[in-house]
């Protein structure tokens, strides 16, 4: 059984500059035809020609950036908003958590809002009667229900749109990005509702940026790129192909960023500011690569990196150590060594030269971390200080918290029921 | 065609939505003031007060129907400005904004955006209801008398309703695309005002000299409404009923070119709004 079927369906957007609503607004008048002028002046298609099915009682995650047509891909299942071409038929009643008490009006009660609000989203005035208690319940409102809602919080306002629209009791549930608002303990409450609902065997489109969320909760995902379908399938699979093409695009942006940082700081005066020494050995160039050699500045936390230094001494230098720090944005080393601390004994060095060190997983958490490269004497004398002179982003699914990722791993003893939901 | 009426159809469908959305309007109208629901009488006696002094005592119109009494304009005056103000223009005005301000129900659910234009006529027919009782207690106050075409009243305000929703709904839909029909319609119906016979009956001498005057108030269809309240009010007689009739049907058709175009422009409205 199909609940959303969703067929060739392309929305093209309108736009019309300021200019050519004059023109149109003078011809309209002139020529008196309406129907014609009123003809956009540029096509922007939110969403090209994307086709799929949703199976009754599944829950259907869309994942992709801002401005890949996710929302406009509810609101024409929605009917909001009708597509240029194609079709969406849907099956069964439908209720959208999309923008959550967008039909209060402000001056009067949130019980008056209650049965409004519940009307427009097709219920009879008896059902709401009956769950009247229900949703004021689930929304926490007991005591502010007679209030008008102009008085509400941002919170207590989402809480009663939610309450409402899922106590509809719908067969179709979408949910758009609407469980970032709420606090920390009504987004389990939240949660917990879809699961029940997941359980209900009802159908849910979900559309999230919590790629962890997406891919805990949904049986299928598709990926929408530019109004296209980039991928559908598994949500493992999918979540992961959607992550690669961001750590891709994350890296473009900030080899941009990078090449924006060198032109600025290319004055002398800065320069000097986050490098010292005499140099007596210079480093001349810092590469970051992945294993396979690849520059790059965007890792996963279980990757390994390989940090390259091009060096130069002018003369024969006997006394030297080479070091590297990784710094976070607060200024926490979150790691540092050299080679006298490991227990490297120089002997010397002239001429040009390449240090490599590689670190097999990199093992830190979410987040853009600093690199400082240095070549000193044992006695910390600085032939050629580098401060923050390189940054790469590590970036992950998880959420884990601290400064770094050891290496871990989980075990239960067998009365323990848990598992693994990625 | 079929889809016009379907889409007809729709709008009885949600008509406690439209009822819901009335009573709405009108609580949250006067929420918060002291008088709260005794503005909807009191301001169409305030607009009376008003246009008594200074069009029956300070500009005093001499014509034979008031019987140059000053209180007997009052009256006659009251019987258009009502209907005229009160729900005519208040209806216009709010329509223009309408879609505009509720933006919020047209892009964010799914709402059956005709009934928008549709509840803010009933609104305002409802305030203009709250002021015929007050109308109607002053009818021997200021000198009239009650007479069995009163009973024609509600025929009257069918022809202003169908009249009223039409332009409602040419308004709505275009200030959409053209937001400066705004600013151009609050003028307009200033104009439009003066050109009805309100403050002035059609019998007014300067009127009646003039046959090009009258042909010209002859072809605004609101004319013909606001006599149909001044013949069943004041002047007690029959209304020109062949007169009425033919706005009815000129109504009717502007409905039908109104929603016609609202329908036409309907998708464009969670964009543009």
């Amino acid at each position: 059984m199909v609940a959303i079927d969703v067929d060739h369906v392309t929305r093209i957007y309108q736009k019309y500059s300021a200019q050519h609503r004059f023109k149109t607004f003078k011809s309209a008048i002139v020529k008196g035809n309406f129907f014609k002028s009123l003809r956009p002046d540029e096509l922007v298609s939110a969403l090209d020609n994307v086709s799929f099915k949703v199976e009754k009682g599944i829950t259907f995650g869309v994942i992709g950036e801002n401005g890949s047509g996710k929302s406009t891909l509810l609101k024409v299942i929605t009917g909001i908003a009708k597509p240029t071409s194609g079709s969406v038929s849907v099956e069964g009643k439908i209720s959208a958590l999309i923008e959550l008490g967008a039909g209060f009006h402000p001056e009067i009660s949130g019980r008056e809002n209650i049965f409004i609000n519940g009307i427009m989203l097709g219920l009879s005035k008896k059902e709401i009667t009956e769950k009247f208690d229900a949703i004021v319940r689930f929304a926490e409102l007991e005591e502010f229900i007679d209030a008008p809602v102009k008085t509400y919080s941002s919170g207590m306002h989402m809480r009663l749109g939610f309450s409402i629209a899922i106590n509809v009791n719908p067969d179709v549930l979408l949910i758009d990005e609407v469980l970032a608002v709420g606090d920390a303990s009504f987004v389990p409450k939240c949660l917990d509702r879809i699961d029940d609902f997941r359980r209900r065997k009802k159908t849910i489109l979900f559309v999230s940026h919590d790629l962890s969320t997406v891919e805990k909760i949904c049986d299928r995902v598709i990926w929408l790129k530019h109004g296209k379908i980039q991928t559908m399938g598994e949500p493992k699979r999918v979540v992961d192909a959607y992550l690669q093409d961001i750590a891709e695009k994350q890296e473009e942006e900030f080899e941009r960023r990078q090449q924006e940082v060198d032109k600025e700081e290319s004055f002398e005066e800065e320069r000097r500011e986050n490098r010292w020494g005499k140099r007596e050995i210079e480093i001349k160039k810092v590469r970051l690569k992945d294993m396979e050699g690849q520059e790059k500045h965007v890792y996963s936390p279980d990757e390994g990196m390989v940090i390259e230094m091009d060096i130069s001494a002018y003369s024969q230098i006997k006394d030297f150590v080479f070091g590297i720090g990784i710094f976070n944005p607060k200024g926490i080393c979150c790691y540092g060594t050299n080679t006298q601390l490991e227990e490297f004994a120089a002997q010397s060095i002239e001429g040009e030269g390449r240090v490599v060190c590689r670190i097999e997983k990199i093992g830190l958490i979410n987040g853009t971390y600093y690199l400082d490269v240095a070549v000193h004497k044992k006695d910390g004398y600085p032939y050629d200080y580098h401060r923050n002179l390189d940054s790469f982003l590590v970036s992950s699914p998880r959420k884990d918290v601290g400064i770094s990722r050891p290496e871990h791993s989980w075990e239960f003893s067998s009365g323990i029921k848990i598992k693994k939901t990625r | 065609m079929g889809r016009l009426f379907k889409n007809l159809v729709d709008l009885y469908k949600y008509r406690v939505l439209i009822q819901n959305l009335v009573s709405r309007e009108l609580k949250a109208r006067y929420r918060g003031t002291v008088l709260g629901f005794f503005w909807s009488f009191f301001n169409p006696l305030l607009l009376l007060i008003v246009y008594t002094v200074v069009f029956g005592f300070i500009i005093m119109p001499r014509d034979p129907s008031f019987e140059s009494s000053p209180w007997m304009y009052a009256l006659f005056l009251f019987c258009g400005l009502l209907p005229w103000q009160v729900w005519f223009v208040a209806s216009s005005l709010e329509s223009a904004n309408v879609l505009i301000i509720q933006g919020n129900l047209i892009k964010k659910i799914l709402f059956p955006v005709e009934i928008l234009p549709v509840v803010v006529v009933a609104s305002n027919f409802v305030h203009f209801l709250f002021g015929l009782p007050i109308l109607l207690i002053f009818v021997p106050i200021l000198g009239g008398h009650y007479t069995p075409y009163l009973l024609l009243l509600p025929v009257v305000i069918l022809v202003q309703f169908v009249f009223t929703l039409g332009f409602s709904f040419f308004v709505s839909s275009l200030t959409v695309h053209f937001r400066d029909i705004k600013d151009i319609l609050a003028n307009l119906l200033t104009f439009w005002f003066f050109a009805t016979p309100i403050i002035y009956p059609m019998t007014f001498h300067t009127v009646e000299k003039s046959s090009l005057l009258k042909t010209l108030l002859n072809l605004n269809p609101m004319t013909h409404i606001m006599q149909g309240y001044q013949y069943c009010i004041f002047y007690g007689e029959l209304f020109r009923w062949k007169r009425l009739g033919i706005t009815l049907i000129l109504s009717l058709v502007l409905l039908f070119v109104g929603y016609l175009i609202f329908d036409r422009l309907r998708d464009s409205f969670p964009e543009e709004v």
